[in-house]
This record gives C-alpha cells, sequence and structure tokens, in this order.
C-alpha cells in the first residue's frame, strides 16, 4: 500500500521522546462493528458523554457533523446550505476518493515518530477527512466526535483537515469515552493544512477516565497569510496524556496560536506543549497555556518557539495554579533563534493559589471553598480560545461544572 | 445606655511570631462613625485585617466582641454575615474574577445593583472588568465603597477611603461615604484625615506602635496631628499632657 507502513513497521517499538512508555500489548483491539445510524437514535447516556465534549446531538446546529464510534464511523452529515462548501467523511472514504489525498498523509506528522504513530499506521481505525473549500467562509462550526465504547479498546485515528484557500471555518471536535470504560488508549493522529488567506479555528476537548491513555499527535503547516488557532482544554482525569502539536508558519505573514486549557486531578500525568517554527518573514506565533493541578497530579506544559527567518515574532505564556501540596507543575519553555530580528519571549508563572485572593472574597461574604472555587474558574480563561460567544458560552457550562465538582 | 455594637478588648495579635497589635481597646457605641488616626506601619490596616479573622493575624489574647457576640474564633464570612464590611485600602487583583460576580452574590436585584452603579458614577460596562486588575487609584476606592454599599452591614470599616484619590472622585466619594454612614456605625482609618471634610465623625483614636494611645474628638486630635505631626502623640505618651490624659484615663 503506502511506503509508510514499513517505516512503522520499523518504529512499532520506538518508545516516545516524553511521557511514560505504553505497553501497546496490554489494550484489546476488538470491538463491535458500529451500523451507521442518526444521532438521535444514539442511547442517552452516549449523547451526554459527547455533550460534555461539546458535541451536540442536534447535528442542526453545527454545520456538519462526524461521529465515531470505536472503530466504526456511524454518522456523517452536512447541513444543506452548506453543501459544496465543506466536506466531511472517514479518511479511509476519502483516501479512496481522492487520489491526491496522499500527498497530505503522514507529511506533516511523521510516521515513524514513535511506537504510537506507527500504531496509528498499522492499526488504523478511521478518523475524519475535514476540508473547507476554496473562498467558503462557514459561519456555524462544524463539529467531530471520537468515542470509545468498549473497556480496555485501542483506538487509533489518523484525521486530516485542509482549509482551502480564502475558506474559514470553526471547528469543535471532542473525544470521549463511555462511562463504562475505565481504561483503554486512544491515539489520534492530525495533520492540518492552513493555505493562504484562510483562517481555521480549531478546539479540541478531551474527556478521558482515571486509566485510560492517550497520545494524540498533530502537525499544521499555514501558508501565506493564513492564520491556525489551536485550542485544547482537557479538564477531567486521565492515567497519562501526552501531546506535543507542532505548527509550521511556512508562508509569509502566517500567524498561529495554540491556547491550552488544562486541568489535572486525581493521579493524572499531563505532559502538554505547544511547538512553533517560524519560517517566513512576517510570521507571529502565540502559545498561552492555563495549567491547574490538584490531589496528586503532575503537569509538565512545554513550549518551544523557534525563529528562522529575521522578520518573525512569538510569545509564550503560561500559567500554573497549584491546589494541592501533592501535585506538580513544571514549566519548560524553550527558545530557538536561528535569525537576526526573531523575537521570542516567554512568560510563566507557577504557583499556589494567593491566600490573599481567597481572604478578599471571603470578606464579601464567600465561603473558602467558593473562594476557591470562584478564583479557579476565572484562572480557566476561555476567553483565550477567541471563540465565538455561543461556542465560548457552551464550553464555560462545561468549567463551570468541573470547577464547583472539583472543589 | 447604648449599646457597643464593636468591643475590643485588650486585643493583642502576632504575625509570623511578631507582635503587632498590642493589647488594643476601642468601643464602637451604636450609630456612631469612629475615625482611627496613625502613621504609616502604627498597625491600623492590622486591626482590621484581625477584626476580619484573617488566619495571617493571629490574636494570642484577648477578645472582639461583635453585636454581644464573642466573635473572635469565627471564619471571616461568617462575621461578615453578621454585618462587618470593610472597605480595603489596597485590595488584591484576582485576574478572571469580575467585579460584576463579585457584587451580583451580593446584590442580586439588577435595579438595586445600576442604582449603587450611579451613586458612584461607574457604568455598567466597569462589572465586567476582572476585580481590581489594573484599576486607577480612584476606581479601586470607589469598587470598594460600591461593595460595602451591596454588603449592607452594620458595621461599615473604611481603610484609607480618600488615599490615592483625585479631588473629582474625593468629592463623589465623600457624598457617597456620607450618605452611607448615616444611622450607621463605623470605623474609618486615615492618616490625612482629608475624608473628614466630607464625613461628620463622633470620635477618634490614635493607634502607635500597635497600641491605642488616646482618643478624643476628632477634629481636634485631627488639628494637633496635622500641626505638630504624630511625634506629639508620641510625646504626648510620655508626658501624659493634659489634652490627652483625660481621655487616656476614660479608657483605662
Amino acid at each position: 500500500m503506502y511506503s509508510s507502513k514499513d517505516a512503522a513497521l520499523r518504529a512499532r517499538n520506538k518508545p516516545a521522546s516524553l511521557g511514560p512508555d505504553l505497553d501497546l500489548d496490554q489494550y484489546s483491539r476488538r470491538s463491535k462493528n458500529w451500523e451507521p445510524c442518526p444521532l438521535s437514535s444514539l442511547s442517552e447516556d452516549i449523547l451526554k458523554r459527547a455533550l460534555k465534549v461539546g458535541v451536540v446531538p442536534d447535528e442542526k446546529s453545527r454545520s456538519a457533523t462526524f461521529f465515531q464510534i470505536d472503530h466504526s464511523v456511524i454518522f456523517k452529515a452536512i447541513q444543506d446550505v452548506f453543501e459544496n462548501k465543506i466536506e466531511i467523511m472517514s479518511t479511509k472514504e476519502a483516501l479512496k476518493k481522492y487520489s491526491w489525498l496522499k500527498k497530505y498523509w503522514w507529511k506533516i506528522v511523521k510516521v515513524d515518530t514513535d511506537k504510537y504513530t506507527a500504531l496509528a499506521e498499522l492499526a488504523w481505525d478511521q478518523g475524519y477527512f475535514i476540508r473547507i473549500l476554496e473562498d467558503q467562509k462557514v459561519t456555524i462550526p462544524l463539529q467531530a466526535c471520537i468515542f470509545i465504547s468498549v473497556n480496555n479498546l485501542n483506538q487509533n485515528v489518523h484525521n486530516i483537515i485542509i482549509a482551502e484557500p480564502g475558506s474559514e471555518a470553526q471547528i469543535i471536535t471532542g473525544c470521549t469515552l463511555h462511562s463504562n470504560v475505565h481504561r483503554g488508549l486512544h491515539v489520534g493522529v492530525t495533520e492540518f493544512y492552513i493555505k493562504e488567506d484562510a483562517k481555521l479555528t480549531f478546539t479540541m476537548i478531551h474527556n478521558w477516565a482515571q486509566n485510560f491513555d492517550t497520545r494524540p499527535r498533530s502537525g499544521a503547516v499555514i501558508e501565506d497569510n493564513a492564520v491556525f488557532i489551536s485550542n485544547y482544554m482537557c479538564l477531567k482525569p486521565v492515567k497519562s496524556l501526552q501531546m506535543y502539536p507542532v505548527a509550521y508558519c511556512r508562508g509569509k505573514e502566517s500567524r498561529v496560536r495554540f491556547s491550552n486549557i488544562l486541568y489535572g486531578v486525581g493521579n493524572s500525568y499531563i505532559d502538554v506543549g505547544s511547538k512553533i517554527v517560524l519560517q517566513n518573514e512576517g510570521c507571529r506565533g502565540e502559545v498561552i497555556s492555563r495549567a491547574v493541578a490538584a490531589d496528586k497530579a503532575q503537569i509538565y506544559a512545554r513550549g518551544f518557539l523557534q525563529g528562522e527567518h529575521g522578520d518573525t515574532k512569538a510569545h509564550l505564556e503560561c500559567r500554573g495554579l497549584l491546589l494541592s501540596d501533592e501535585a506538580m507543575i513544571y514549566a519548560i519553555p524553550e527558545l530557538i533563534a536561528k535569525a537576526q530580528g526573531a523575537e521570542l519571549s516567554h512568560e510563566a508563572a507557577v504557583g499556589k493559589i494567593a491566600e490573599d485572593q481567597i481572604q478578599y472574597l471571603m470578606a464579601r461574604g464567600f465561603s473558602k471553598s467558593e473562594a476557591e472555587a470562584l478564583i479557579v474558574r476565572g484562572f480557566i480563561d476561555i476567553s483565550i480560545f477567541g471563540l465565538p460567544k455561543d461556542l465560548e458560552t457552551e464550553i464555560q457550562k462545561m468549567i463551570d461544572v468541573t470547577t464547583e465538582r472539583a472543589l | 445606655m447604648v449599646d457597643n455594637i464593636l468591643e475590643i478588648q485588650n486585643l493583642s495579635v502576632e504575625v509570623s511570631g511578631k507582635r503587632i497589635l498590642n493589647k488594643v481597646n476601642l468601643q464602637i457605641p451604636e450609630g456612631e462613625v469612629h475615625v482611627l488616626f496613625g502613621p504609616n506601619g502604627s498597625g491600623k490596616s492590622s486591626l482590621i485585617m484581625a477584626l476580619l479573622g484573617f488566619p495571617s493575624y493571629k490574636i494570642v489574647e484577648g477578645k472582639i466582641i461583635f453585636k454581644g457576640k464573642d466573635i473572635t474564633n469565627l471564619p471571616t464570612n461568617e462575621r461578615v454575615k453578621m454585618g462587618i464590611s470593610v472597605a480595603f485600602q489596597n485590595p488584591p487583583a484576582i485576574r478572571g474574577v469580575k467585579l460584576g460576580e463579585v457584587l451580583n452574590h451580593l446584590i442580586p436585584d439588577k435595579n438595586k445593583m445600576n442604582d449603587l452603579l450611579n451613586k458612584v458614577k461607574f457604568t455598567p460596562n466597569f462589572l465586567e472588568r476582572d476585580i481590581n486588575l489594573g484599576f486607577s487609584g480612584g476606581e479601586i476606592k470607589k469598587s470598594e465603597i460600591l461593595q460595602v454599599l451591596a454588603q449592607n452591614g452594620d458595621l461599615l470599616i473604611l481603610d484609607e477611603p480618600d488615599s490615592g484619590v483625585d479631588v473629582e472622585n474625593l468629592r463623589v466619594l465623600g457624598e457617597v461615604i456620607n450618605e452611607l454612614l448615616r444611622d450607621r456605625s463605623a470605623l474609618i482609618i486615615t492618616h490625612l484625615g482629608v475624608i473628614l471634610r466630607y464625613v461628620n465623625t463622633d470620635r477618634a483614636h490614635v493607634l502607635l506602635n500597635g497600641t491605642i494611645v488616646c482618643s478624643g474628638p476628632p477634629v481636634k486630635i485631627l488639628g494637633q496631628i496635622l500641626n505638630e505631626g504624630y511625634v506629639w502623640c508620641m510625646k504626648c505618651i510620655r508626658v501624659k499632657t493634659q489634652r490627652c490624659e483625660p481621655e487616656i484615663s476614660r479608657q483605662a
């Protein structure tokens, strides 16, 4: 098939450079085959879980919807008014339909990066292909849900997103699992192509379980004058999550912003970074992270900025809030300037919740726990995602539920 | 006899093992407005923190009686619920927590809230700002008074409500505070006394090195401080001049 298979075979035992090394044999590859069906016919508990990662059951409030359970694509649809403006289908279907798609396959993320990318090649379970056609401005968000219904399952998706020249869209994707699923492994490869003058806002929400592992592997190429906004949020426990997506600002005046909101609880091990490589004149990049660590959570918040052209600028901002003496936040910024005139900067602040802030709010009548919840909620500042008001309100509600329960 | 709304009895307080208040005695009768003078570092703000029960202000002796109840060991929010409202001198900025969120908690009625906003000449969009973040000196004072208005307590404690405020805002604040204090009990902390131009007060106390050394008519004491500085008060402890002696003996 593809030569990528050989590379994958060679890398099948290659540990990732970061994060705990997982024994891939411990997970099951067996799942039932789900037949395609309308979203409304899915069980209440699946729909509820999907809603918590921003995927709404009423597909009319989204311009397009993709829904995968385990290894099966069960639903994909585009609203009539957006026909001929966007395409959404499984990557398996897309590769059959478009021979040119091979030029986009494993081109940003390398198949032999580590055993997880290799696994995504050797045991590939669909994923979504989303394409915004040239000059189309899609005003209503698209949504995709990748769901796991079987305990201890290994699911490996490979997604491709192409924003054709001059297009604009908002995508919200949620990865989550059934409440019966306690452990398992999700590997998600996503390759983004943001072409000239296009603008893509991609918001990914993860919601896993305390014994579940996940290894997303993402990369983006941004062409002339294009803008890529990537938002990531994980508010629920996870056994281990390690990802370090990279964006190459290849075109002139291309821009990228990564925003991460991480809330570590229980024994969660979270290692999330963002890399930006500025390769052309006028490129701009920004990484903003908010990390909250409670209980015994360990959070590594990484950032990597590389300026390869003189007229480039990027900034890294990381704020961490510790809610427990047993939790840990490790902020690791890296700046590499390879050309004179590349302006790279970073600021990081990690610390406990400030006592004077709690006392001040208590002097306004809040109890200690109410004051802490208010401060944490304020710290998890959803406005950094730069989302449209409706979407922001939806996500704020999810955060409110989390912060209320956690404290 | 008028009941005291607040009675501080022989209160000594330590912060990180260091004594900052020493045997403070102070009574505020119901309905009276008292002023607390004192130089920088004399312990004025610490007295407020101790009254509110902030954990780092450790009470090593004495009692705080509010409305006849011993509140010395109550948590801050319980004291506040009983009716103590404080306008802080230097409140902390809290990123992401909107002034409106705090006010909503205190006063859920939107119309009443708008009335209060008009009083301090704030526009509603001010409520969308992160509390105290990037506020000017005058905005901090107005926001603090606004929160005290919304708390609607029975004993108001205003810590330096006049410091760092320009003339225009001082007038607005002075009028609001004067109206606020009508029929209420209050303790106003000031070291310059500018606010006294706008507010009627009943009695003043001078705090020096963590101890109340003198009490008396506010205008007279302020006059002495403005003319001769706190040096006069210090001298006063040593020599017990006739001006202060009656007050000191009354306290003792």
